[in-house]
């Protein structure tokens, strides 16, 4: 036998968030309150959505952990040893192989389907925090639907900028109710919340679990005369060539050259092994890197 | 307590709870789908649905209230010895368990509070039987529209004009369970 709970967590605990992510789900959009647990590992590294995590996972799942859509970062691997170790689930980079896929900052390119469940690292549930930062009234805004503070912040940005300027973690009305946080993800991702899996929110250190069932309305806030736009990077990846994903710019040399490319690390090989090639690419394989 | 009340959990309870929570989370997430769910083998009058149900979610924070025939010694006993969760009356559950009938009324259940909807009774309701056919349903979690053998159709409308407050409810025969939450919208399903 491990030393280990399956998945670490104890089963009490792993009730507890049972039924917190049950009303999340029948509430969607809603913060259930939970008793978040300390885990190995510090708060900025995701320690909600790995609580989620753990309490979803059955031995038969395969695991992907991204990290603004990269497998390969320090947070993902130890995230996805993790559980390797303490559940003995298969793990993945493939996002069609994963069955759950934890995330922070992303949604992956790929659609995902029915048989997948996303979960979201969460370090700040409360969208109208910055606006209020008494926990008492932004929870009196929810039970008022009193949103109009969230649309001035919004409107002072296009008075600003001539735009909103709200690039990441922009907020969404679900199914016509609550206003949410849809985490740090790029604007560019928002759309694609209306989708097929399950989608779970997991807060640790503000102990917070919110949830999306597929097929729900999504809708990201703006006004009649500045429609949302899901907005990216002019071009295209320097890799795949890919014109229709979002990119991240990463410096390749000495000398401050630089170039996009998908920040999807498996679609982008994806696309790269199915022979498409950026201005900057190689044939799939025949990397000099 | 009868010997039996001892027997009957989950054998692994780490592997067993976490399978069964993906099928209960499944339909909670998409109403209408029906999925098995097993693990528990409950006493005699209560579904292997409902029990591993019960097993998956309750313990001594959970208030649990029994309903009808339900309301018995061998699953008070067994539900009792398996989970420690403390049997209540109807307006302290967090989760109901009976036949539909004796589920009733459903006003008696906490619906939640408008700074806490989340504070709300689940009922689990025994079924004969359970398929996709009968009400139509509509709502988050159903591309379209899926249609499932609820037991009645107004009481689960009104509870569905009471969102983001109200009840949410599984549906369980045998090994088998389906749910409902409160933002399903239940309709009459048009005659063919
Ligand atoms: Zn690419």
């Amino acid at each position: 036998m491990s030393d280990y709970n399956f998945a670490y967590l104890d089963e009490q605990t792993k009730r507890m968030i049972r039924r917190a992510i049950l009303k999340g789900l029948a509430i969607p959009g809603y913060q259930v309150p939970f008793a978040s647990r300390e885990m190995p590992m510090p708060y900025g590294w995701g320690t909600g959505g790995v609580q989620v995590t753990a309490a979803c996972l059955t031995p038969d799942d395969t695991l992907k952990v991204i990290d603004q859509g990269a497998d390969d970062t320090t947070n993902a691997v130890s995230i996805r040893r993790f559980f390797e170790k303490t559940a003995a689930v298969g793990v993945t980079q493939a996002t069609s192989v994963a069955t759950v896929i934890q995330t922070r900052h992303r949604i992956p390119e790929e659609p995902l389907n029915e048989d997948q469940i996303l979960v979201y690292q969460v370090p700040i549930p409360e969208p109208l925090r910055f606006l209020e930062p008494r926990e008492t009234e932004t929870r009196k805004m929810h039970a008022l639907e009193e949103y109009g503070l969230m649309h001035v912040k919004l409107f002072e940005d296009i008075s600003q900028h001539g735009q909103i300027a709200t690039a990441y973690a922009y907020p969404v009305k679900v199914e016509g109710r609550y206003v949410m946080d849809p985490s740090p993800i790029p604007r560019f991702d928002n759309p694609k919340m209306e989708m097929s899996a399950i989608q779970l929110f997991g807060a640790g250190r503000e102990q917070r679990i919110y949830a999306i069932p597929p097929y729900t309305q999504v809708v990201s806030l703006d006004f009649d005369d500045y429609p949302f736009e899901a907005s990216k990077a002019d071009g295209a990846c320097a890799l795949c060539g890919a014109d229709h994903t979002y990119l991240d710019e990463v410096i390749v040399d000495d000398d401050g050259g630089r170039m996009f490319v998908c920040s999807d690390t498996d679609y982008c090989e994806s696309r790269r092994q199915a022979g498409h090639i950026g201005e900057q690419g190689t044939p799939y394989g025949k990397d000099a890197a | 307590m009868e010997l039996t009340a001892l027997s009957g959990g989950f054998e692994n309870t780490a592997h067993q709870s976490a399978t069964a929570f993906r099928a209960i989370m499944n339909v909670m997430a998409r109403p209408g789908v029906i999925e098995t769910v097993t693990g528990a083998v409950p006493p005699k009058g209560l579904s292997t649905a409902a029990g591993s149900l019960l097993l998956t979610l309750c313990d001594p924070e959970t208030g649990v209230h029994l309903a009808g025939e339900l309301d018995s010694e061998p699953v008070r006993d067994w539900l009792t010895f398996h989970t420690g969760a403390p049997i209540v009356a109807a307006p302290q559950a967090d989760f109901a368990l009976g036949a539909w009938d004796d589920l009733l009324p459903l006003t008696q259940y906490a619906i939640g509070t408008d700074q806490y909807p989340d504070r709300s009774a689940t009922l689990i309701v025994e079924l004969p039987a359970l398929t996709q056919s009968g009400v139509t349903l509509t709502g988050p979690g159903i591309r379209d529209s899926a249609q499932l053998s609820l037991p009645a159709l107004e009481p689960f409308r009104l509870n569905a004009a009471l969102f983001p407050l109200g009840c949410d409810f599984f549906f369980t025969a045998g090994d088998k369970i389906a749910a409902l939450p409160r933002t399903t919208k239940p309709e009459p399903t048009p005659c063919m």
